[in-house]
């Protein structure tokens, strides 16, 4: 029997459940190596991610009668959730926060596709807020265990120390805060000139979320997912371009040093920026659909960012900033629209 | 590796025009489908035998079906007119060959229309033939624009839109550009492309006779740089002649073939919404259709054989063919040594892009059909839910919001699709064919544009 279907007959490579496996394939370098940095627990906080976030997805296709475990998203979100723990957390948490993920972020407004706010983020945030404590104790990374016992992160060492009123540069303060740096971000940074825990922040020897410690092994995933067409460039190098420029003319004022005067690179590898605008800030069903919008949306992750992080109380803002312009994409929507072909003047209030 | 922006591209572009971004393409949307052109590119213009019935279709055209003059029985001669138009935006039909009427019957077409057909048997010998050239000099235009009405020339690009009604400037308008289609931006169809390569003098002829209807200010041919031979050799006749004719080469890119995105590729012009080409002081006109023209003007041969690219990875020997309009798809398929598989999945009237799908292997050919096509399954894509990724917004080459569209249209606010440009949608297919959630997109705004006429 010969098909008979509406045209177009031939279809374009990349489909929803390819473009899912692409994004987990991209962020397997990072879990992997935040793997091998906190050892096994970190391995069992993924896999118990994901096996909820999944568990969840089948119970629930079990009531509503559809299948959509094989479109593979349920899987994703349970891995950046996974990615998003601390690596010593208890293991009620991720569980908590997959079921909050799959459950409420994302089924009770329709499922795939229908969801209003980032699955992963939300699951993030909703833990983070109920368990602050537990979500805020990280482990100490591999690479460093020889030289230290602390475990606070760089941005979260930054915030306790300007927030009780210490002044200076952030490499400084790090200092002071006698945080641990590996013999090879010495030696490079020495000899680059540059802020050596931006070059332990970068290649990932810092302590973190299991997932986002390794600015480069995420850039490399981004970079895979842009050349699969997955993603558009413009998110992330946006949302990165706005929120350094933003920190490198104000970033300063909280420490005490005024405009002009804070270095680029350890804001932009520290914290779970890299993740969050590669992967989160381009989920598809949460940005808008035009590239005009786009940039607003990747502009005011930039923006939020920027604010929590520098002025707030909280040392990371990454997440609640996306979560923020996840809120207003239905409006971005609204006023950005494509130029229709063929249309030189809007007319004004005539369809209405 | 360098590709369009944002397109979900399935081939490298290395030519170095690109590269240097020296040739023109419309800028908004498109997409780049694997072009397949390669299966039947390189095969001559052959010329299918005598086939034992013709069913010769009274739908040939756009607009109001043509009456049918004649009654079984009845003998006919090659290029008698069987059919004549009835109404404004209709056509003549004409006789492909000698011979006897078996019957008047209805014939379902590749588009799924019923239609009244002439059902011809073709005598074993054919005494006339077009083979006597007539001087066309001293004719006027109102005497071209006449016998090209009188042959039943339509366009030949698939819309089939009658010729004499495009070409007929109303008093005040003139025309600046003058565009000649030959972008063929259909994966698969290469007839456009063995015209220019074959018959490239008799359609720059062609091009002098319409210019000197229309009386354009500038001639242009748009070719896409996939036919960079056929730009050449076009470019080598049109200075051998001294013909006042530009060869454009353009960017690869669907559906440049489409004469809005034409024109903004090679005049940078956009016709308004509604409007036809005319009101920006253009005509465009189909490749295939100047050659038509030409053999009408100096053979006095009316339009009733067309070149068709038989393609396909189902096809055995795919082929660009001639063949006489009413001969059978299955006549066409067995000329190209049938299949290479039991049954082909589809089989498709046209490019696999806007083409029609369609079972019947009795099917005829009519004056629009650019190519028969068998395709092989395809990937499987499931139907998913929308996740708003957005490709479909950014590959529309008209601007349009299909994910929008498509919502209204499944909860039935045909108004509230219409208002967000639902007629402006042509049916292209690139949102569909970018669409990763395989939502049959353009199926839906067919749907959405019948009912919301009808509830209007």
């Amino acid at each position: 029997m010969k098909t008979i279907s509406s045209s177009p007959h031939v279809h374009a490579k990349l489909t929803t459940p390819k473009a899912m496996l692409y994004v987990i394939f991209a962020l397997l370098p990072s879990a992997l190596w935040g793997v091998y940095l906190f050892g096994f627990s970190a391995l069992l906080v993924l896999v118990i991610s994901i096996a909820s976030a999944v568990g969840v997805e089948y119970l629930l296709n079990r009531f509503s009668k559809e299948e959509t475990i094989f479109d593979y998203s349920a899987l994703l979100t349970g891995l950046l959730i996974g990615m998003n723990m601390p690596p010593k957390v208890p293991l009620f948490i991720p569980i908590l926060a997959s079921a909050f993920a799959i459950f409420v972020v994302k089924w009770t407004f329709g499922g795939l596709g229908a969801n209003w706010m980032n699955p992963a983020l939300g699951g993030r945030v909703f833990v983070f807020f109920s368990f602050t404590t537990l979500m805020s104790s990280f482990a100490v990374p591999r690479t460093l265990a020889a030289n230290t016992v602390s475990s606070a992160t760089i941005l979260s060492s930054l915030k306790t120390a300007v927030s009780s009123g210490a002044t200076g540069s952030s490499l400084s303060l790090l200092e002071e805060a006698t945080l641990p740096l590996t013999d090879f971000a010495l030696s490079l940074g020495s000899t680059l000139h540059i802020n050596p825990y931006a070059v332990d922040a970068f290649f990932g020897n810092i302590a973190g979320c299991i997932g986002e410690v390794s600015a480069f092994l995420l850039i490399l995933g981004g970079i895979f997912l842009i050349w699969k067409k997955v993603i558009t460039w413009h998110i992330p190098v946006i949302y990165i371009g706005s929120f350094a420029l933003l920190n490198w003319i104000f970033g300063g004022i909280p420490n005490g040093l005024g405009i002009f005067s804070v270095e680029i690179l350890l804001p932009v590898f520290s914290g779970g920026l890299i993740l969050g605008s590669f992967f989160m800030a381009t989920d598809w069903v949460t940005t808008p659909t035009t590239i005009k919008g786009q940039v607003v949306f990747a502009l005011g992750c930039g923006f939020f960012t920027f604010l929590i992080r520098n002025f707030g109380s909280l040392p990371e803002g990454t997440s609640l900033a996306i979560i923020l312009m996840n809120i207003v994409t239905p409006t971005i929507e609204r006023y950005m629209k494509p130029k229709k072909f063929g249309y030189v003047k809007p007319v004004k209030g005539a369809n209405k | 590796m360098k590709a369009c922006k944002n397109c979900i591209c399935e081939q490298e572009y290395m030519l170095k025009e690109h590269r240097m971004g020296l040739v023109s393409t419309f800028k908004k949307g498109g997409v780049h489908p694997d072009d397949k052109k390669s299966l039947a590119k390189a095969s001559v213009i052959e010329r299918i035998p005598l086939p034992e019935e013709l069913i010769v279709s009274m739908a040939q055209h756009l607009g109001v079906p043509a009456t049918c003059l004649k009654k079984k029985g009845d003998v006919v001669v090659a290029g008698e007119k069987i059919g004549t138009a009835s109404g404004f935006i209709s056509a003549e039909v004409h006789s492909p060959v000698d011979g006897v009427v078996k019957e008047i019957r209805k014939v379902r077409l590749a588009n799924g229309a019923l239609a009244d057909a002439v059902v011809i048997i073709p005598d074993s010998e054919q005494k006339t033939t077009f083979t006597t050239k007539y001087d066309y000099s001293s004719l006027t235009s109102e005497e071209l624009l006449a016998s090209i009405k009188d042959l039943g020339i339509v366009g030949m690009g698939g819309a089939t839109f009658p010729t004499h009604v495009k070409l007929q400037i109303p008093v005040g308008k003139s025309v600046d550009a003058f565009v000649v289609n030959g972008v063929e931006c259909e994966p698969y169809l290469t007839a456009d492309y063995r015209v220019m390569m074959e018959k490239g003098k008799e359609v720059l002829e062609g091009i002098m006779i319409i210019s000197k209807i229309i009386n354009p200010k500038r001639m242009i041919i748009g070719i896409e740089l996939n036919k960079k031979d056929a730009i050449e050799h076009l470019e080598a006749l049109i200075k051998e002649k001294n013909y006042p004719i530009e060869v454009m080469g353009l960017k690869m890119k669907y559906p440049q073939g489409d004469e809005k995105q034409l024109l903004k590729a090679t005049i940078n012009k956009e016709i308004p919404s509604g409007k036809l080409p005319l009101d920006i002081g253009a005509v465009v006109c189909n490749l295939g259709t100047v050659n038509a023209i030409y053999e009408a003007i100096s053979y006095h041969k009316p339009l009733i054989e067309r070149v068709i690219t038989i393609s396909g990875e189902g096809i055995k020997n795919p082929k660009n063919v001639i063949a006489l309009v009413g001969t059978k798809t299955s006549a066409l398929l067995s000329f190209a040594g049938g299949y290479n598989v039991e049954e082909p999945e589809k089989l498709i009237s046209g490019g696999p892009m806007m083409g029609f799908a369609f079972a019947d292997e009795e099917t005829p050919v009519l004056k629009g059909t650019s190519g028969i096509l068998a395709l092989l399954p395809p990937q499987e894509i499931k139907t998913l839910a929308c996740v708003s990724c957005g490709n479909c917004v950014r590959h529309c080459p008209m601007g349009l919001s299909p994910n929008k569209m498509y919502r209204n249209i499944k909860n039935g606010l045909y108004q509230e699709a219409m208002d967000l440009g639902l007629l402006d949608c042509k049916e292209c297919g690139c949102c569909a064919f970018s669409c990763p959630s395989g939502i049959p997109l353009v199926q839906s705004f067919r749907m959405g544009k019948k009912l919301g006429r009808r509830k209007k």
